[in-house]
């Protein structure tokens, strides 16, 4: 067996391997589903009802989209440069640490200027988180999946000692909670009653941003010189470690946005679950958008859909909702087959 | 009790010996497919699946080796998931292995919830019971740390020798090595690379699932979510700081695993002085440590994470 690079692809044909993929993942789980005892066709029906079936329904797939799109990007870039972040989850949740102590009264500003301020200070602090294992990576060649990975332990036990000391709500009756963040610090919502934010927004804004980055500008050509071929990069002249370093700042910047919008926009505090995962997940999003800033956009509201519409489903059809999960996972795996073969073809031989 | 007094106690070692013994059947299976040249990043995942397997087939009424094989089985299976998306297809190891890890746990805890819908505290097994060797268990201190320990315990450090004596003084052991270090030599012998890796990965895999099983049919008595917690990747980098031999990965996972006994003994003996989580954050620090002390002098097999194809160069 053997791949052979194809002629450049149609349109057509990038279009139809990514939804080959989203077929297989039905089939596959359809057989889980059928395990359960449920009709596929009507669970499959629940879960698009539950995600997009209504007003309410959709508003709450753009709401949990909205992490997802920053994780998702923050994955994106990184990867693009062969940069495995996988630690979106503990640079989250160390901007829902900084968006707390900054917006909880410490700085009396009004909020044009509190706002920026914080987001500010919250893309430094999960820029410096992902430095340490770039800079580990470049310096000392210590593999930084591994690195990240248990970076995310670290920094879960790091939140929870916060919310038990410095950062403990003192009327949280004794549950490991932050106080609520000022109303100079919240975003405000996008519709009034409704639990979408403003915090979407400014996630399209950044996928629009990084958009433009990798595309047009200077940067955005290095990271892609790196991924695609570090020794070729360096013999261009590309300074290779300094690329990676500028990544690892912006794709922790990014992932650190998630927990700021998570805090500001939402759920008001930090508490121990503030990510269901969103880390994680940031990597099939990105993937399922082959690593595009504004396929990120649509990848990230499907794999929320995924999610709002599988509890949803959960309670009508008594299927467990981890379901959605398996979903997710099994589109990456998917996805990742079905870009292989736009790109090659297999000759059996 | 005395923070060193505590180091010459035997339950202390006891509890050493017994904490690594996942370890080292992980440990062993990711030794094996790194050797063979594949990362994999599945581990995590695989394990959970074991440790659900091994728990849930003696649940239902099988015995507990069974509940072994089964943890095996399931393991091999998503190693042979593992190896076909990154052997003969060459797809990123790391991205199919955090899919693997993804969703063998999701898997797993779906079946969970699928078997014990409405179960909100695990039912529990009768798990493997020590078996103490006679004469050697009598040796203070060493002999009761290694020798009163349950069978799967000796069958951990039983792996390790077999992988030892595998690698080193079998033809398909030196194929495997050669698979990871200069693959296109192992082709030239008319072997198959892509048999090779693909066979280290299912058996690898296969390992790292009785590594989970342990938990649940020797350690504890029952299955949790997140039972697993991060065991996986310490592997990993058990395996870096081992340099990728089967006895230096032995004793990188017992000293962790005395290091992880001790920091709970210690913060026993602490009195909330330092926050717990200060403790429990110990074992995650100590292996990125561990890989930072080990990285520059680290030997990788030349051909880890490089996908192979066949009449390439």
């Amino acid at each position: 067996m053997r791949l052979e690079p194809k002629p450049a692809s149609s349109l057509a044909i990038t279009l139809l391997f990514p939804l080959a993929a989203a077929g297989t993942t039905l089939v596959l789980t359809s057989i889980l589903v059928l395990i359960a005892g449920a009709s596929p066709l009507s669970v499959f029906y629940l879960v698009a009802k539950g995600a997009a079936g209504s007003q309410f329904a959709f508003l709450e797939t753009l709401t949990r989209a909205t992490p997802l799109i920053f994780t998702g990007l923050a994955i994106a870039v990184a990867f693009r440069a062969k940069l495995w972040n996988i630690g979106a989850e503990a640079q989250l949740y160390i901007g829902g640490v900084v968006t707390v102590a900054l917006g909880t009264g410490a700085l009396p500003l009004p909020s044009v200027v509190l706002i920026p301020v914080i987001m500010v200070a919250v893309m430094a602090a999960g820029a410096l988180l992902l430095l340490g294992p770039a800079v580990l990576k470049t310096r000392f060649g210590v593999d930084e999946v591994v690195t990240t990975l248990l970076l995310n332990f670290i920094v879960l036990l790091f939140v929870s000692m916060l919310l038990e000391g410095m950062l403990k709500d003192p009327m949280g009756l004794g549950w490991p909670q932050s106080q609520k963040v000022i109303a100079e610090a919240q975003l405000p919502r996008l519709i009034q009653g409704k639990r979408l934010h403003c915090g979407f927004v400014i996630a399209l804004a950044s996928a629009v941003l990084i958009w433009v980055v990798m595309k047009k500008t200077v940067l955005g050509y290095e990271m892609r010189a790196v991924g695609f071929n570090p020794e070729g990069a360096r013999f261009v002249g590309i300074l290779v470690d300094r690329t990676l370093m500028k990544t690892a700042l912006l794709s922790g910047g990014l992932a650190a946005l998630a927990g700021f919008s998570e805090v500001s926009g939402l759920k008001g505090n930090l508490t121990l679950d503030l990510s269901p995962g969103y880390g994680y997940s940031g990597i099939v999003v990105a993937m399922l958008a082959m690593l595009n800033p504004l396929g990120v956009i649509a990848s990230a509201i499907f794999v929320a859909g995924i999610f709002v519409g599988a509890d949803a489903m959960s309670r009508a059809a008594k299927v467990p909702s981890y379901i959605a999960d398996v979903m997710v996972a099994t589109s990456l795996l998917t996805m990742v087959v079905a870009i292989l073969l736009t790109r090659f073809r297999i000759r059996w031989r | 009790m005395d923070a060193l007094e505590i180091l010459f106690t035997a339950s202390f070692w006891v509890a050493a010996i017994r904490i690594a013994s996942p370890l080292i059947f992980a440990t062993m299976g990711e030794l094996i497919c790194e050797r063979a040249g594949v990362l994999n990043l599945g581990i995590e995942g695989i394990m959970t699946a074991g440790a659900f397997a091994g728990w849930f087939t003696v649940y239902s009424g099988g015995d507990l080796w069974a509940g072994l094989l089964v943890a095996a089985l399931f393991g091999a299976m998503f190693g042979l998931l593992h190896a076909t998306l990154t052997v003969p297809l060459g797809l990123s190891q790391h991205v199919v292995g955090i899919g693997i890890t993804l969703l063998a746990t999701s898997l797993t805890y779906f079946i969970y919830r699928l078997a014990l819908p409405e179960v909100t505290s695990p039912p529990k097994i009768e798990p493997f019971q020590p078996l103490p060797i006679p004469v050697l268990s009598r040796i203070p201190v060493v002999g009761e740390a290694l020798f009163t320990q349950t069978p799967l315990t000796y069958l951990a450090f039983m792996s390790v020798a077999a992988v030892a004596w595998i690698l080193y003084r079998t033809p398909i052991g030196l194929a495997v090595r050669a698979a990871g270090e200069n693959p296109s030599a192992v082709e030239a012998q008319g072997i198959s690379v892509t048999g090779i890796r693909m066979g280290a990965v299912v058996v690898g895999s296969a390992l790292m699932a009785v590594g989970g099983a342990f938990l649940t049919t020797s350690a504890f008595n029952s299955f949790f979510f997140q039972m697993i917690n991060g065991r996986g990747w310490i592997c990993i980098a058990l395996v870096v700081f081992g340099s990728w031999r089967p006895g230096k990965a032995l004793i990188g996972a017992v000293l962790f695993a005395a290091f992880d006994a001790y920091q709970v003994r210690l913060q026993q003996i602490s009195g909330g002085l330092v926050p717990y989580q200060v403790f429990l954050m110990m074992p995650y620090a100590l292996s990125i440590l561990a890989l930072i002390l080990v990285a520059r002098r680290a030997a990788y097999p030349k051909a880890l994470m490089i996908p192979y194809q066949k009449g390439e160069r």
